[in-house]
């Protein structure tokens, strides 16, 4: 029998190896994502983002539900939730709304926050509650072993769609933006620079901000659909992604087809009052009526 | 803003019990809610959505029970006292995150004012059909519930409720029925200095300690954007809160959750006792079936039949050594019930004497006379 780790707190002082190891929890790596994912290239983007953020480190919150993506918060030095599945945006929604100076970000698969999660999705857009949803889409359940999904592209083979897949996925950008968020955003994998930006602009926003990651898949999803090397879809993005921020939103859903382009860009970045700011006038109100 | 500013001044109220168990949220400093309507419990929505915001709180609703179950750990965990309240189907779909709550250790107050079931059954009239599900529905969780029997009781637990919750740091429930929850009453506001709040420990930052130390029953809860920097995990997790699959540490997170309860069960417990001294036949009864219970009692007495009611305040943790004690003074012991037969197995199984399941439920509360025949039946045997 192994030793239980009871007696072991994480280290007080950490002698970082990497200046980015005081962001992380380096005593949990090797972390458990395959070659080739893109879950890691988030993560880095998501602690770039904070790093140049105006609010000191201790405000940020990260919170993830489960599935390969629902990993993350584990593996960053923060105040990290692991959640239910599909769940971490109501969480999320019930923490900023009790204490409205935290930094809240979900970080979530594509099946977890859209799939099984969709509802809380789209209502947490139309409330726009002031959080962060960075979204890694890999078009399948990666964790459990390659199940098709919400966004599973039409007619792509899974695990459970061996024939090809039967149902249309949603378009997210399209979605979120009609449900009301305050930014809508996809970059893919590749594009690193672009992603950390996005979610610096996701941080400084008061209200719902939604980020699309497109993400290489290699052993789940590309295997069986046209990427099977870990930069094969890499390949795909550096030669299919086109940026247009001003693209109609309707016509941005992803087919992930060799052939057919992949639009990207900051769509959606527009000032409305956010949950948490309504909700304190609400306050004034009820704290006038009393008197 | 003032402790006390916009709570109910002490004083003698005539109050709706779901009304009174608002007051008695707040009261217990309880500043959050989250919740979904739903018959009977939407009177405690209502009122939280009028009265938390007074008070310097909020009450949100949320998509569905689910994501209010989500949000009210959130909201734990940012530090607030919080609170839900729903009704069988509700409760059914909160089950998975009052796990979460659970293994996340994030104290919280879940009011379930039962209705007649199963599935959405009968939404505006009585049942009592969740009482096992509360204990074994999220799974191999150790529970706490509080059955109230009156308006003053709902609101008395109420804050009693709050109170274990932030003690134990886990979920807690009150199981009232659509009955209390609906009734009107007489309610008594104590003065502010009669009531016992409880308030969790926070972990200091500074002092870095292992966040789930399971040598011990409690530990102190590390509240987010405080400095702690602590994973808080579904996952079975060891002493730092990382993920683990070893089985000595699962064993051990495991018995620490269950052990910080079984162990200060005696603490927990709450019953009321009439006429056991010199009993013969014993009814076991909660929540608005112990009303029935007493007057069923007190008629049997007059009719000669040496009977005594043992009112069970908290069902979760079973009180098993008072129900031992009891029950094996006695002949036999009668268990009423506003279902088809559920905390009568904790009963039986506590016991040696024969015990009798009084099962009415077709929405409508247990007549005393119901629960008479049975004392009669079983009294003549």
């Amino acid at each position: 029998m192994t030793q239980p780790a009871f007696d072991e707190p994480g280290p007080a002082v950490r002698t970082p190896s990497h200046v980015r190891d005081i962001m992380i929890r380096p005593e949990r790596f090797p972390n458990i994502w395959c070659p080739g994912c893109g879950i890691g290239i988030v993560l880095a983007a998501y602690i770039g983002a904070m790093e140049r953020s105006s609010t000191a480190t201790q405000k940020h919150v990260c919170i993830s539900g489960i599935g390969c993506t629902g990993r993350a918060a584990g593996y960053l030095n923060l105040d990290s939730f692991h959640t239910t599945h599909g769940r971490a945006i109501p969480f999320a929604t019930g923490m900023a709304v009790a204490n409205p100076e935290l930094e809240i970000t979900v970080i979530a698969g594509d099946g977890d926050l859209s799939t099984i999660g969709g509802n809380h999705l789209i209502h947490a857009a139309r409330r726009n509650v002031d959080i962060n949803v960075i979204m890694v889409n890999n078009f399948n359940y990666g964790m459990t072993g390659g199940q098709h999904g919400a966004t599973t592209p039409l007619g792509a083979r899974t695990h459970t769609s061996p024939y090809g897949n039967a149902e249309a996925p949603f378009n997210l950008p399209y979605l979120v933006a009609a449900a009301g968020a305050s930014f809508v955003a996809r970059w893919t994998a590749l594009h690193v620079r672009q992603l950390s930006a996005a979610v610096k602009r996701m941080m400084e926003i008061e209200g719902f901000t939604f980020l699309e990651v497109i993400s290489p898949c290699p052993p789940t999803f590309g295997e069986f659909n046209s990427y099977p090397e870990a930069l094969d879809m890499m390949q795909y993005f550096r030669s299919k992604a086109v940026v247009d921020p001003n693209a109609d939103l309707r016509s941005v859903g992803v087919t992930a087809r060799p052939e057919d382009s992949l639009v990207v860009g900051n769509f959606v970045d527009k000032r409305r009052e956010s949950y948490q700011e309504l909700l304190d006038l609400l306050r004034a109100r009820a704290s006038e009526r009393r008197q | 803003m003032s402790k006390t500013q916009g709570l109910l001044a002490p004083g003698s109220y005539f109050m709706m019990g779901n009304f009174a168990c608002v007051e008695a949220a707040l009261m217990a400093g309880c500043r959050f809610y989250a919740g979904y309507p739903i018959t009977p419990s939407s009177e405690i929505f209502e009122r939280s959505c009028s009265r938390f915001p007074q008070a310097g709180g909020q009450a949100i609703e949320m998509e569905d029970e689910i994501a209010s179950m989500a949000a009210l750990i959130g909201a734990s965990y940012a530090g607030a006292k919080v609170m839900t309240a729903t009704s069988g189907p509700g409760f059914s779909l909160m089950l998975e995150n009052i796990s979460l709550a659970y293994i996340m250790e994030a104290p919280c107050v879940v009011v379930n004012v039962q209705r007649s079931g199963p599935c959405t059954g009968i939404p505006t009239l009585v049942g009592q059909g969740d009482m096992l599900q509360a204990k074994w529905g999220s799974g191999d969780i150790e529970a706490i519930a509080y059955c109230p029997s009156s308006v003053q009781e709902f609101f008395d637990l109420t804050i009693q409720a709050f109170n274990t919750a932030e003690r134990f740091r886990t979920p807690v429930f009150v199981l009232a029925d659509q009955v209390t929850g609906m009734m009107w009453e007489k309610l008594r506001i104590p003065p502010e200095e009669e009531i016992e709040v409880v308030n969790r420990q926070t972990m200091d930052p500074s002092r870095k300690e292992a966040p789930f130390d399971y040598s011990r029953d409690f530990n102190p809860m590390p509240i987010v954007g405080s400095g702690c920097r602590v994973n808080i995990d579904g996952l079975t997790h060891d002493s730092r809160g990382y993920p683990s699959t070893d089985h000595t540490v699962s064993q051990g997170m495991n018995s620490h959750l269950i052990g910080k309860i079984r162990n200060h069960a005696r603490e927990i417990w709450k019953w009321q006792e009439y006429m056991t001294d010199d009993a013969e036949v014993l009814v076991v009864a909660y929540g608005s079936t112990a009303r029935s219970a007493l007057a069923a009692v007190k008629e049997a007495r007059a009719r000669g039949i040496r009977a005594a009611l043992l009112r069970l305040i908290t069902p979760w943790p079973f009180p098993d050594e008072i129900v031992q004690k009891l029950g094996n003074k006695v002949d036999a012991a009668v268990v009423p019930e506003i279902n088809f037969g559920q905390m009568v197995h904790m009963v039986r199984e506590s016991t040696s004497c024969s015990v009798v399941g009084v099962n009415w439920a077709p929405g409508t509360p247990i007549a005393p006379q119901t629960i008479i025949d049975a004392l009669e039946v079983v009294s003549s045997r």
